[in-house]
């Protein structure tokens, strides 16, 4: 029973390999209806499928194979001409064919169905029509018979610069050799007839070396002979046993598996090349530069074996076109480049369904019909092409029609409408920008929703798909000459180089394929060439504007270790340094994001390290503290409890078995971009302001309005206020000439506005028990102004009269109607005695000693 | 004698209070690791640990429950829990013994527990000396995902 198992899934996987062959035939051989070789190519599947299926007691799948190789053979002896309703009959059965092995698969059984119809359509379509009728000649038959070992050959050999499909099509058909072994254990006796057969065959057919392909066939009417001995299209089976020998079929769970175990060994190798560098000792060291070599050769094989050209994802796609085509009343010709180009398969799997969808859209929507096309003048046939190339460690698809382009007006009214963007920002957006809308989720422009596309539902998930995997989609379209969709996928998920920094003494992975190169700007340079503009930073990089992102800032890490200081974790020796360092540069610590990525930049910093990314075709400047080396990273999924984070892409374990973070370089940009877009709305707010009134808006400021004892109305600048306090008049202490109070562990001097400034004595604010106090921070300290009431804050554009300042005062303003002098505390308390900058450490140093 | 239905605990301390796990949904306990913070993640999540090249999301307890945070200088342990999401380590303060403990002593969460911590227990088991409180595992990841645990802390 287990072995009858195994037959099944060989036959399974065999089978899909050669139907998805089929589609890829049929919709050739409706483009060039006499093509024997590839009529005879289509024949010989479904006449192996049959076979086999009858050999394993599948007669539902028997029964409509049967039907479908009569068709086949009428068309191949030339008695019917191959037209489009033949076609679709056929592509028809080959899903019927399908659908019973996917059940087959699952259930293991062909499932309850009904072909009736199919079969009836099928046995309708063998009837000659009439035009058909005179073609058959005896001698267009034999000739079928003899061209049966061709085409796969043939076609591989057509395409010579094409050698990975080659060398796939020869795997197919080498395992394909493996399943006939079986089957000759399991019916032995078939096997002498295969053998006479083939000698009948080579008898006549003598320059028939090419194993491969033919022999496959062979095997196949091996199980096929006992249920219909009278099939006589065996060709020679001779060199089936060397070739078998060369190849396995190996499960990819094995592979997998291998995988994993190799990027453990890579981890290993890591951190022992990181002992090897510390050491004196020759032998360890030539060991470990062995060992290097053979693990990294070790990587390069077992990832190869994982390789498969993406040509078998697009196998299925002329048949795909054909049906959309076809349902849409268009005419569209797909043509495919780099079908060779290798991806991991993990990687092809996950792209399949995205570009199935990219490619029925294009031709849905993308390409024209034919009559819309001739009027502006285009080949009334439409093109697909799929374009697929290696670049930068990444492998790039495109999907390119040569369509009406996109409707972006359209586009950007369809997302302003769904609430999607808000109406100004559509009214900003770039062509590029608004094309890039398509893949919002619930956005769809199709006029009607057919069948095939249009419901909205789709390039959202195309481009979520293709993002979880690493890579990226972006569609340009350019009016009338149609629409580009270009995937850019990673060649490998599990293993990459990557340049590791060093921001607030933690290190992060930046994968080398999104790193353009490194810039590193000395003191004088950093002062010179980055400039801010609105608070963005930008860079002069060889004259160009390169937008910076601060590292710190974007992840908000700007305090280095405080709290892992505190929670006791022991920084490594890197970390420890780089935080160390990172303390001298006395880079500010910034409270808010949005206020650090430029202005921390270019005035306080020293030398600056700038990594220059990008993301999605945009470049930007990643400010890190430290640039380290490059490193071969294993990549490690984040727990789903991370998941949600789009900036890093996953971690890695470093050569000291610490944990260090993957950035995902299009996350990074765009969760930096956020915070751009956010400066950007201010800032086109502020410009709108000032188009209303200049003066105004600049004047626009953020006040504390608070009341002396003589009732004086005073204001002070928000941002100078730390806290709003309240003390006992108990708890106020004098210490020398001030007055000071305690408080958060120090001793913080007073200031009696109203004594200060309007000269009162201290008697108003005695009776009080309650001292209201703001805490003033400036200069690095914290002064409590002692006031008599907090009235309100307020944000109110108001100009000051300077008219009216004096000592400790600004000016005078108008603010809630009412006549405010604004305090100026700097210059206050630089007026008090013992209260000048200079002179505030000694004093309070005296005054704590008197305290106590 | 015939037990009513027991269950093992795997047993910790947060300060003085006194927690359980069920014993089958603990990996593994180990000391203190050394955690790679992760930014932008909500506080309870305390970051990230090596635990034999794989990966694993540390979750303090401590925030989750609203309790204060250990004093600089403890080093919490780690109990690695298996989740529907793969391991957890949840960071404690200390390892108890594991103990059988009766379905008889067991009692929903008072209703006068703060709401951080009464979201996150599943319920209390009376022991002689002291109350054990059994963590909902599920609940108690869920609210450091979201950050909810210090939202509930500070209610």
């Amino acid at each position: 029973m287990a072995d009858s198992d195994d037959i099944v899934k060989e036959f399974l996987a065999e089978s899909q390999e050669n139907l998805d062959r089929l589609d890829r035939d049929l919709v050739e051989l409706e483009k060039h209806p006499s093509d024997r070789e590839i009529l005879a190519s289509i024949f010989r599947t479904i006449h192996t499928i049959k076979g086999t299926c009858g050999f394993l007691g599948f007669n539902k799948l028997e029964a409509v194979a049967h039907v479908g190789e009569n068709l086949l053979a009428r068309l191949r002896d030339g008695h019917l001409i191959l037209n489009p309703v033949r076609t679709s009959a056929l592509l028809a059965m080959v899903d019927a064919v399908r659908e019973m092995l996917g059940s087959i698969e699952s259930t293991g059984n062909e499932g309850e169905r009904d072909d009736q119809k199919l079969l009836a359509t099928l046995t309708e379509l063998l009837e000659p029509d009439a035009a058909s009728a005179g073609a058959a000649s005896s001698g267009a038959a034999t000739g079928g018979v003899s061209d049966v070992a061709l085409p796969q050959e043939a076609k591989a050999e057509a395409k010579p610069e094409k050698k990975e499909e080659t060398g796939k099509e020869e795997i197919k058909e080498e395992l394909k050799e493996e399943k006939e072994e079986t089957q000759e254990k399991i019916a032995p006796a078939v096997v002498p007839a295969i053998e006479a057969q083939a000698a009948e065959v080579e008898a006549e057919k003598p320059e028939a070396q090419n194993a491969a392909a033919s022999s496959a066939a062979t095997a196949e009417h091996a199980g096929e002979k006992s249920a219909e001995p009278e099939s006589n299209r065996a060709p020679e089976g001779q060199h089936k046993q060397e070739v078998s020998q060369n190849t396995i079929r190996v499960s990819v769970s094995l592979l997998d598996q291998l995988m994993n175990l190799v990027g453990e060994l890579v981890l290993a190798r890591n951190q022992i090349l990181q002992f090897t560098r510390n050491t004196e000792e020759t032998s360890l060291v030539t060991t470990g530069q062995r060992l290097n070599l053979i693990a990294t050769e070790l990587q390069e094989g077992v990832m190869k074996t994982r390789m498969q050209p993406i040509g078998s994802v697009w196998s299925r796609f002329p048949r795909t076109v054909r049906d959309v085509a076809i349902a849409c009343g268009k005419r569209v010709r797909i043509e495919m480049e780099g079908q060779e180009t290798e991806l991991d398969k993990t990687l092809i799997e996950a792209i399949k369904d995205p570009m199935t969808h990219l490619v029925r859209n294009a031709v849905d929507h993308g390409i024209e019909r034919s009559e819309v096309r001739a009027a502006a003048g285009k080949d009334p046939e439409g093109v697909l092409r799929l374009r697929a190339y290696h670049e930068g460690g990444q492998v790039n698809i495109e999907i390119i029609d040569d369509g009406a382009g996109l409707d972006l007006k359209r586009i950007v009214h369809k997302a302003v409408q769904k609430g999607l963007i808000q109406a100004d920002e559509g009214a900003r957006l770039s062509d590029r920008e608004a094309a890039n809308l398509i893949f919002l989720p619930g956005l769809s422009t199709a006029e009607k929703i057919t069948n095939v596309s249009g419901r909205g539902v789709g390039m959202d998930v195309v481009k979520t798909n293709i993002e979880r995997i690493g890579g990226t989609a972006d569609i340009q379209s350019s009016p009338g000459a149609g629409t580009t969709v270009k995937l850019k996928i990673p060649l490998t998920l599990a293993i990459v180089p990557a340049l590791i920094v060093t921001a607030a003494g933690q290190r992060f992975a930046i994968p080398q394929a999104s790193l353009l190169e490194l810039v590193g700007l000395g003191v004088e340079e950093t002062q010179q060439r980055i400039e801010i503009i609105q608070g963005a930073a930008v860079y002069r990089l060889r004259g160009n504007l390169l937008p910076l992102v601060e590292l710190r800032a974007a992840l908000r890490i700007a305090a280095p270790a405080v709290e892992e200081k505190s929670a006791g974790n022991n920084e490594g020796k890197s970390a420890g340094k780089s935080e160390g360092k990172s303390e001298e540069k006395n880079v500010p610590v910034p409270t808010h994001a949005s206020d650090v990525t430029g202005s921390g930049l270019g005035e306080q910093r020293g030398a600056v390290n700038i990594v220059v990314l990008q993301a999605d075709g945009n470049k930007f400047g990643l400010v890190v503290d430290e640039i380290s080396d490059t490193e071969e990273i294993v990549v490690k999924p984040l727990g789903k409890h991370l998941k949600n984070l789009n900036v890093f892409a996953g971690a890695t374990i470093m050569g000291d078995g610490k944990v260090a973070l993957i950035l995902d370089v299009l996350g990074l940009a765009q969760h930096a971009h956020v915070i751009d877009e956010s400066r950007d709305r201010e800032t086109a707010e502020a410009s709108a302001g000032a188009a209303r009134d200049a003066l105004q808006a600049q004047q626009r400021r953020s006040v504390l309005l608070f009341r002396l004892a003589d009732g004086a109305r005073m204001a002070i600048n928000l941002s100078a206020v730390a806290r709003l306090e309240e003390f006992q008049a108990g708890s106020l202490e004098k210490a020398g000439r001030l007055e000071t109070v305690q408080y958060r562990g120090q001793i913080m001097p007073l200031v009696r506005l109203s004594q200060s400034l309007n000269g009162q004595g201290m008697a108003a604010g005695g009776d009080a028990s309650l001292q209201v106090i703001v805490v003033y921070a400036g200069d690095g300290r914290n002064v409590g102004l002692v006031v008599e009431r907090i009235l309100d804050i307020v944000d109110e554009s108001f100009q000051i009269d300077h008219q009216t300042s004096r000592p400790g005062v600004i000016g005078s303003a108008v603010i809630q109607q009412r006549i405010t002098e604004v305090v100026d505390v700097p210059g206050l308390l630089a007026a008090i005695p013992g209260m000048e900058r200079k002179t505030i450490p000694p004093t309070l140093g005296r005054s704590a000693a008197v305290g106590a | 004698m015939p037990m009513p239905t027991t269950q093992q605990f795997c047993t910790f301390f947060l300060g003085k209070q006194f927690f359980g796990v069920p014993v089958d949904q603990v990996q593994e306990v180990i000391r203190y690791q050394e955690m790679t913070r992760v930014p932008l993640v909500p506080k309870a999540i305390s970051g990230l640990i090596n635990l034999r090249g794989q990966i694993v999301t540390a979750i303090d307890l401590r925030r989750c429950l609203g309790m204060p945070d250990r004093k600089p200088g403890e080093l919490p342990m780690n109990v690695v829990v298996r989740t529907s999401d793969g391991a957890v380590s949840l960071l404690v303060d200390e390892i108890g013994d594991v103990l059988e403990l009766a379905q008889d002593t067991f009692e929903k969460p008072p209703e006068t527990l703060p709401a951080a911590m009464r979201a996150t227990i599943r319920g209390v088991y009376k022991l002689p000396e002291h109350l054990l409180l059994e963590l909902d595992i599920v609940h108690a990841v869920g609210a450091a995902e979201t950050g909810n645990g210090a939202v509930l802390a500070r209610t």
